[in-house]
């Protein structure tokens, strides 16, 4: 708490001035403080801010690492904003059962966003006792490997088409004085690397096996071992990475340092704003180019319970701002995500994405780590993988011996 | 005046009581009170919010099997033997060097204090940059001519801690330092008189009679000193995260990161509760000797 309060203190301060104002005051808070995502919550605000109500930025900077514990401690400490942007996890489903999470399902039902929204999936994970508690804003898929294209031209060699030829490649990029993995320090990141490892690599059946079915014995057989052997190549294709930012490891692609990243797909807001095209310059491959699965879940509004009808109505009025078509289009072109409605003009969308989109509806969809294990169980698993990234001495039987006892007390 | 009534114990300096039970109800209600809360509630399922479903020891088996945790405790026994052992060294050859009526002294005594004056927020990032191959101390050497310098230990697994503690030191080093010379001002000038008429040299003189002399000082340092290695959390946030990888973990921040990242309140209740084992260890057999002694002497 000690490190929390501070900063609510600051928010608190920094909000202040704003409550002299007359329409509703809604406080947002959201960890979208990168270049592009700036740009894109400014869209969603401006339009709020046509609706007659003051939107209060509460931006928190240091991603969702930092801001998801911000947020929830906020709403169990009975200091609720007045909305927030969260990601669809277990961890908000403890504060929807606690009753903490403002139930829409009226509003969806007047602007009848069950036929709208696409894939409904979006709308399932929130759901909770047939009642909806969020408004689902965007859809980010993780399972994706960027490639800076003319490091590999320039240099005579052949863009990778998956895993096995991007590792063969790496040797080569090394004597060149290039790194081959760009990799943000950050614990979160390197869990989305292990795991698009562990999707890509392993396949749908190995992460469901694992994360899903908390199978122990098999987080200790042979399967899970590739994956690990994976983990080693990637170790060593990240060393000379010391960047802590994912918006600092997308520089180094674009800048050349570095040959590729791991990310998801709301990395190529920053690829764009370095003047890159995405397609050509950068090139992906989703699912590594080896399985080509991707999780469907993204960012969602959630709406902490109010007793204040200013309030309730500014949070109708965001609500309906979300979903508007025009916000859909504009806000997701700018975030580097696809739209949650199924009838926008996509037309705008990159190469990338529409192979994303194209993977959606064949039906290649799992669901993501955050929603098939708790927040504590995916923090086991951070700690290790964090632990084993960083130190070259950690066998990957050694941490696999780790994994299977993580997964065998999962939850 | 043998008949007079004596006033009752209870009303004697009635006053001071009644100012006194604010605190006393905060002390009890929030630091026995909340304690007890949460050694209790380490022995439950608790996630984000509390609930009572027991669960036993749990919680524990589950803590001392989390490599995490065991590199947080090496960490905090390096860093806090070594912090107690050269803080209260260092501290005291300063104190000693200032002592001996140099001229500046107040100069000195406001630069050694300094770094005591900075936040470990600041203390953190300052040595950040510092100990920074690129930008800091080897990068100033190496351009001194001699290239092959190496200082980072902040990107070394094994080293990361120490530099941590270098960080540590300056911080608090005077600190200690002044305390330190308060009480060598405490002590008689006749000592000093009566141990050079006796032809004892300087360093015997300040081993076997001023360091003695000095114990309650020394008390209050180590107590001081004690409970900031116990609470080291900000300075290893700013200076290295706990990074690289998990190398530079203390259990404050695991004690955070379980309560409030992985939403697992009773893992880091359990962790808390170990924490306050260990410094009741530490407190009961110095309170044994402290006050056990003196009764029977």
């Amino acid at each position: 708490m000690q490190k929390v309060c501070p900063m609510l203190l600051g928010l608190a301060m920094a909000a202040g001035p704003f409550h002299a104002a007359q329409a509703a005051d809604l406080e947002v808070t959201h960890w979208w403080t990168a270049g592009a995502e700036a740009a894109a919550i400014r869209v969603i605000a401006e339009a709020f801010e046509k609706t007659g109500h003051n939107w209060i930025d509460g931006a928190i900077a240091g991603a969702g690492g930092v801001a998801r514990p911000l947020i929830s401690s906020r709403i169990t400490g009975g200091d609720p904003m007045g909305a927030t942007q969260f990601t669809h996890s277990n961890a908000m489903n403890e504060l929807i059962e606690a009753g903490y999470i403002r139930d829409v399902t009226a509003l969806a039902d007047a602007g009848g966003w069950r036929e709208v929204i696409f894939p409904p999936s979006l709308l399932d994970s929130c759901t909770s006792e047939s009642k909806l508690y969020c408004v689902p804003s965007n859809i980010h898929s993780q399972q994706w490997l960027w490639l800076n294209t003319s490091v590999f031209l320039d240099n005579g060699l052949a863009v990778p088409t998956n895993w096995p030829e991007f590792v063969a490649a790496a040797p080569k990029l090394r004597e060149l004085g290039i790194v081959p993995l760009a990799q943000g320090r950050q614990a979160w990141q390197q869990q989305v690397t292990f795991n698009v490892l562990m999707v890509g690599l392993g396949g749908p059946e190995t992460y469901l096996r694992v994360y899903r079915d908390h199978d122990a014995e098999f987080a200790a057989g042979p399967e899970v071992a590739e994956v690990f052997a994976a983990a080693v190549h990637a170790r060593d294709m990240m060393v000379g990475s010391n960047v802590q930012e994912w918006n600092l490891a997308a520089r180094m692609v674009t800048d050349g340092a570095a040959a590729g990243q791991i990310m998801g797909d709301w990395v190529q807001g920053e690829f764009e704003q370095a003047g890159k095209v995405i397609g050509t310059d950068i090139a992906c491959l989703p699912g590594l180019g080896v399985h080509e699965y991707i999780t469907a879940t993204g960012d969602a509004f959630f709406f902490p319970v109010s007793s204040d009808a200013g309030t309730v109505e500014a949070q109708d009025a965001l609500a309906n701002v979300l979903l508007s078509p025009e916000v859909q289009v504009e806000f997701n072109r700018a975030k580097g995500a696809l739209p949650v409605r199924s009838d926008v003009d996509i037309s705008g969308v990159s190469p990338c994405m529409k192979r994303g989109l194209e993977i959606l509806s064949s039906g290649n969809v799992i669901e993501s780590v955050n929603t098939l294990v708790s927040p504590d169980t995916l923090g086991r698993v951070t700690d290790l993988v964090v632990e084993f990234f960083s130190d070259t001495s950690f066998t990957p039987e050694e941490a696999q011996e780790e994994f299977a006892k993580i997964i065998a007390t999962a939850d | 005046m043998a008949h007079t009534v004596r006033p009752s114990r209870l009303l004697k300096n009635l006053n001071a009581k009644i100012a006194a039970v604010p605190m006393m109800l905060t002390a009890v209600v929030v630091f026995f009170g909340f304690t007890l809360w949460t050694v209790i509630f380490s022995f439950t399922n608790s996630r984000m919010l509390p609930r009572s479903e027991w669960v036993g020891f749990e919680q524990y088996e589950r803590l001392w099997s989390t490599r995490r945790w065991l590199v947080s405790i090496e960490n905090l026994a390096i860093y806090g033997f070594l912090m107690l052992v050269l803080s209260l060294v260092l501290g005291f050859l300063l104190a000693a060097l200032l002592d001996q009526r140099i001229r500046f002294e107040d100069g000195f005594r406001t630069i050694f204090l300094y770094p005591y004056a900075v936040s470990f927020i600041v203390t953190g990032l300052v040595w950040q940059w510092l100990l920074d191959p690129e930008y800091g101390l080897q990068k100033a050497v190496r351009s001194l001519g001699f290239t092959s310098f190496t200082l980072d230990p902040l990107y070394d697994p094994n080293l990361v801690i120490y530099g941590v503690l270098i960080a540590g030191l300056w911080h608090g080093s005077g600190l200690v330092m002044c305390l330190m010379l308060a009480g060598l001002r405490g002590i008689d000038e006749d000592v000093w008189k009566a141990s050079r008429v006796d032809g004892i040299p300087a360093w015997k003189t300040y081993l076997f009679i001023v360091i003695p002399m000095m114990r309650p000082v020394l008390v209050t340092t180590l107590v001081l000193v004690t409970a900031g290695i116990i609470k080291l959390y900000d300075l290893i946030i700013a200076q290295t995260g706990g990074g690289p990888g998990i190398a530079s973990e203390v259990p404050a921040k695991f004690v955070f990161d379980a309560m409030f990242v992985s939403q697992n309140l009773a893992q880091g209740f359990a962790a808390s509760t170990m924490m306050l084992v260990a410094v009741i260890f530490v407190i009961i057999p110095w309170a044994y000797l402290e006050f056990g002694g003196k009764k029977n002497g």
